[in-house]
């Protein structure tokens, strides 16, 4: 395939109109010796029905996996909205005039994410959640007096992992890790009070890896005030439906991933971190940001702001040299935050924990307990070996994520996550076969 | 807008925000509910409902058609906008990768036929850019830049050296020194000269032992291929630094020449640029790294692995110089299977021929435009080129005005004011997949604006004025800084809303 339009005659006026006689021509200027003997050794070209055919992929019958990328209803109207050309083939929104459809749509997004957070302002997105939690700490270390940061070690792995290869080049004295107690899943606070001081940057995942819920009002009383900095890090936008807006224990920044919203699981992206924050931090916050004005006849208009801070003025004084966000990821969760309503993501993020507590009987009932004690949202731990890892893979199913690669202390156990996508009679399947 | 209010083009109606239209009960959706409630009776939620808007269905879906229409893509027409690549997005693409759904990651047997096909990515690219290994989890140009650096360092740590300097032509991209800084190196520019290209002579004098390595775009930003590349790549390793490329103009030299040929150690391709996957807006893109034998255990983990049976997997072990995870799960695998799918649609002829294409129709325009617009650099160019508001702006006319009124003829403007080397820059690149028809469309509305500017320069500074909105107050909105919508304490300030 050719998406080419030039015929013959095209490319004769085009030739005559540069004066040359031949188009390779044009590639004068590149030395001889490094000209390309033959043609790449690349398949193709192939037709539509060939590409269908061979690039075909299809998800396993049951699925219980989460650990920060999840499965959940798409309404149909974000697909059919996200999809149209004006949104897919637009290119970042630098002249405003004619690119009102998109920023209008991220500055809702903006608004409907900083509502759910119960933050104050929210950027554009951002690549996904653990760049999100690497920036921030980024942005703590500017930050007067902070030299440390520290994270839960139930923060989600992967999230760590990024964490401390940005940090790895950063002007940073320690990178500390936060326990968990080994009962309840829950951060061990004792640790935490000793860790927290004024030249630590502070980060905790709620709900956590485990899908355990962290005592946030004591954790809130432990750090405000004492660390320099802290943050906290939402892996399942969905449990912003249910549980307490995580902005109202007070923390310098929410951050976290919501590929939740309206993005499927996609074979693990794009993704779509969110950022939130408080003005007072607004000029240090990476990443884009749309704001509202006015055009010259005092009509609302939208735009790209606070571009002083960006890699294009500010070069290698900039906040961070993201230039983009994930545009297509936050429009379509701003669609499905639209289609969904206040009502339906509550009662979505209910029947999520509804899931994960019938799963949870079902498996009582064969004499298998999570675990951790402390309560869960959606998502929980149980033990399992490889073997029989392998065998739910062999009928189609998967029943969750392993946790033992990142969690040696946890060897021989699946991180199992219930969404509403899941049916009961997928919860016996799996409760039967453990 | 209320009914009172004239459409200035049918059937455009002002859309207000989201928040004001909604209203308790509004959002009668059925959900899944596979699960009873009430089960969940333990969990500590929030007194109140989140902080939504409460909206039926059809008032979504008119409001992001009406959204949608106050936008441009390039399904409209031509979009060119200097190094940016906007070319034509298949959408062949679009529904192939549209069918990685909701594969879950940890679903390993559905994901075999995935990582299958990201290798064979990797593979291709690699073929492309003539280099060795590559990763391709960085999810933005950007990211790829600011991973491919950190590579580096960590091959100059394993080295036992401490070099902090990158040199940066004043031709390259504009993220490079930002990626660099939060890599940890100090960048410092070197002016590429009169020619419009870096010249090894001049390298030569800004090296020294703390040089880790040079970052360079080629095709430059003024559209210039790096003719003296190969001495330049020379003069690096022979002072033991490398040799970054930035892959944002690939588009121009894909099956024509390749970068591991060069002498490049380090790159990253814009797949979101080169390989027709949309920009959707600002991404998601993703922005592969290439690098040669020597830079290869410092790539990012995971890796896509194949074992003895022929079976793909991710591996995060043992790979200890690996300068860790840059991504929490596989970058943007959806635009990586766009990308594939692009490459397998065109095949090697298919890319040399886009590629050639591309040049030829920025020197079509190139040479229809330069009796009406300053041509900066007569270098020699490929696939874009750089004008400036030299000729206009005697009587007033920026190049700002020019792209304004651009829109006023229906097209999207140039880059513009970018690159730096030239004052008011306009930077043009059409791509390949523009029809003849529509680069003579460009010609005329650019000779008009030129005549405008000539006759009545002040009409200029009121364009755009068939737009959806006309000049946006860009300094307002910073000095105001109203980042989300009022939280309905506030009534919203604006007219006919």
């Amino acid at each position: 395939m050719s998406y080419i339009s030039h015929n013959g005659e095209d490319l004769g006026r085009i030739l005559a109109a540069i004066g040359i006689e031949h188009a390779d021509e044009v590639f004068s200027t590149v030395p001889p010796a490094l000209l390309c003997g033959a043609d790449l050794a690349v398949e193709g070209p192939k037709d539509e029905e060939s590409l269908r055919r061979e690039l075909d992929f299809r998800p396993s019958r049951v699925v219980f996996a989460g650990g920060g990328i999840y499965r959940h209803h798409i309404p149909a109207v974000v697909d059919a909205l996200a999809s149209r050309q004006e949104f897919v083939t637009a290119y970042t929104p630098y002249q405003p005039e004619i690119s009102q459809g998109t920023l209008q749509a991220i500055f809702e997004y903006q608004s409907m994410m900083a509502g759910l957070t119960g933050m104050e302002v929210s950027n554009a997105s951002m690549y996904d959640g653990a760049t999100a939690l690497a920036e921030a700490a980024l942005m703590a270390l500017r930050m007067k007096g902070i030299r440390r940061v520290a994270v839960t070690r139930a923060t989600q792995p992967s999230f760590r992992s990024v964490l401390r290869t940005y940090l790895a080049h950063a002007e940073v004295d320690a990178i500390e890790e936060i326990p968990y107690d080994p009962v309840t899943g829950q951060t061990d606070l004792d640790a935490l009070k000793k860790s927290a001081g004024p030249d630590t940057a502070f980060f905790i995942q709620n709900p956590n890896y485990f899908g355990v819920i962290e005592p946030m009002e004591q954790v809130a009383r432990i750090v405000s005030g004492k660390a320099g900095f802290w943050g906290i890090a939402v892996t399942e936008a969905l449990s912003l439906g249910i549980l307490e807006a995580p902005g109202e224990y007070g923390p310098d920044v929410v951050l976290g991933e919501a590929q939740s919203f309206g993005n499927p699981a996609c074979a693990g992206g794009p993704l779509l971190g969110f950022f939130c924050t408080r003005k007072e931090h607004v000029r240090r916050m990476p990443g884009r940001v749309v704001g509202l004005t006015e055009d010259r006849e005092g009509s609302q208009a939208f735009c790209l702001t606070l571009s002083t801070r960006e890699q294009h003025i500010r070069r290698e004084k900039a906040t961070s040299n993201i230039c983009t966000n994930q545009g297509l990821c936050a429009l379509r969760a701003a669609i499905y935050l639209s289609a969904m309503g206040p009502e339906g993501l509550k009662k979505t993020a209910l029947q999520c924990a509804a899931g994960a507590r019938f799963l949870i009987g079902l498996l009582k009932d064969r004499g298998i307990a999570p675990v951790f004690s402390a309560p869960v949202f959606h998502e929980f731990v149980i033990p399992m070996d490889e073997d029989r890892m392998e065998e739910f893979k062999s009928k189609g199913i998967v029943p969750g994520v392993p946790v033992a690669p990142q969690y040696p202390e946890i060897h021989g156990s699946v991180l199992v996550t219930v969404t509403e996508m899941n049916t009961q009679e997928e919860g016996r399947c799996l409760a039967a076969n453990v | 807008m209320s009914g009172s209010e004239r459409v200035t083009h049918f059937p455009e109606v002002r859309e207000p925000l989201l928040n004001l239209k909604g209203a308790p009960g509004k959002n009668k959706r059925v959900l899944p509910a596979p699960f009873d409630a009430a089960g969940a009776a333990d969990l500590p939620g929030a007194g109140s409902l989140p902080d939504l808007p409460d909206v039926s269905e059809v008032e979504t879906v008119r409001h992001y058609t009406r959204l949608s229409r106050l936008n441009y893509g390039i399904d409209h027409g031509m979009y060119p906008l200097g190094s940016c690549t906007m070319k034509y997005n298949p959408k062949i693409s679009e529904e192939i990768a549209a069918r990685l759904g909701q594969i879950h990651p940890a679903d390993t047997a559905a994901m075999e036929p995935v990582l299958e096909r990201l290798a064979q990515l990797q593979e291709h690219l690699r073929e492309i850019c003539g280099m060795d290994a590559c990763s391709l989890w960085p999810a933005a140009g950007a990211h790829g830049e600011l991973t491919g650096m950190m590579v580096i360092s960590g091959a100059l740590k394993s080295r036992g050296e401490q070099r902090r300097t990158v040199l940066i032509p004043d031709t390259a991209h504009g993220t490079n020194p930002a990626s660099c800084t939060i890599a940890g190196f100090v960048t410092r520019g070197i002016p590429s000269g009169e020619k419009g290209y870096l010249e090894a002579s001049v390298l030569e004098r800004h090296l020294d032992r703390d040089t880790a390595a040079l970052m360079i775009t080629n095709p430059n930003t003024l559209g210039i291929f790096e003719q003296e590349i190969h001495a330049i790549a020379e003069l690096l390793h022979e002072n033991g630094s490398f040799l970054y490329m930035d892959g944002a103009n690939l588009n121009a030299i894909m099956g024509i020449t390749r970068p591991g040929d060069m002498g490049v150690d380090c790159m990253h391709v814009n797949l979101h640029k080169t390989f027709g996957t949309p920009h959707g807006g600002g991404g998601p893109g993703s922005g592969p790294v290439l690098v040669k034998q020597e830079l290869a255990p410092f790539l990012p983990v995971p890796r896509i692995v194949r074992d003895g049976s022929g079976v793909y997997a991710l591996e995060e072990e043992p790979y200890p110089e690996s300068i860790g995870k840059v991504h929490s799960c596989l970058g943007n695998v959806s635009v990586c299977i766009k990308a594939l799918a692009y490459i397998l649609s065109l095949g090697p002829q298919g890319l040399r021929e886009a590629a050639t294409t591309a040049s030829l129709n920025a020197l079509y325009l190139k040479n229809r435009l330069k009796k009406f617009f300053d041509l900066a650099y007569d270098t020699p160019t490929l696939h874009e080129f750089v004008l400036s508001d030299a000729m206009q702006k005697e009587g007033g006319v920026t190049t700002m005005d020019m792209a304004k009124t651009l829109m006023d003829f229906g097209f999207h403007p140039p880059t513009v004011y970018f690159p730096l080397v030239v004052a008011g820059a306009l930077m043009i690149e059409p791509t390949e997949t523009e029809p003849l028809e529509e680069l003579d469309r460009f010609v005329q509305a650019m000779e008009n604006i030129a005549a405008i500017s000539r006759e009545e320069p002040e009409k200029t500074h009121e364009s755009p004025r068939t737009a959806p909105v006309s000049r946006v107050d860009e300094v307002w909105a910073a000095r105001n800084l109203i980042l989300t919508w009022p939280d309905g304490r506030i009534q919203p300030r604006e007219k006919g809303i």
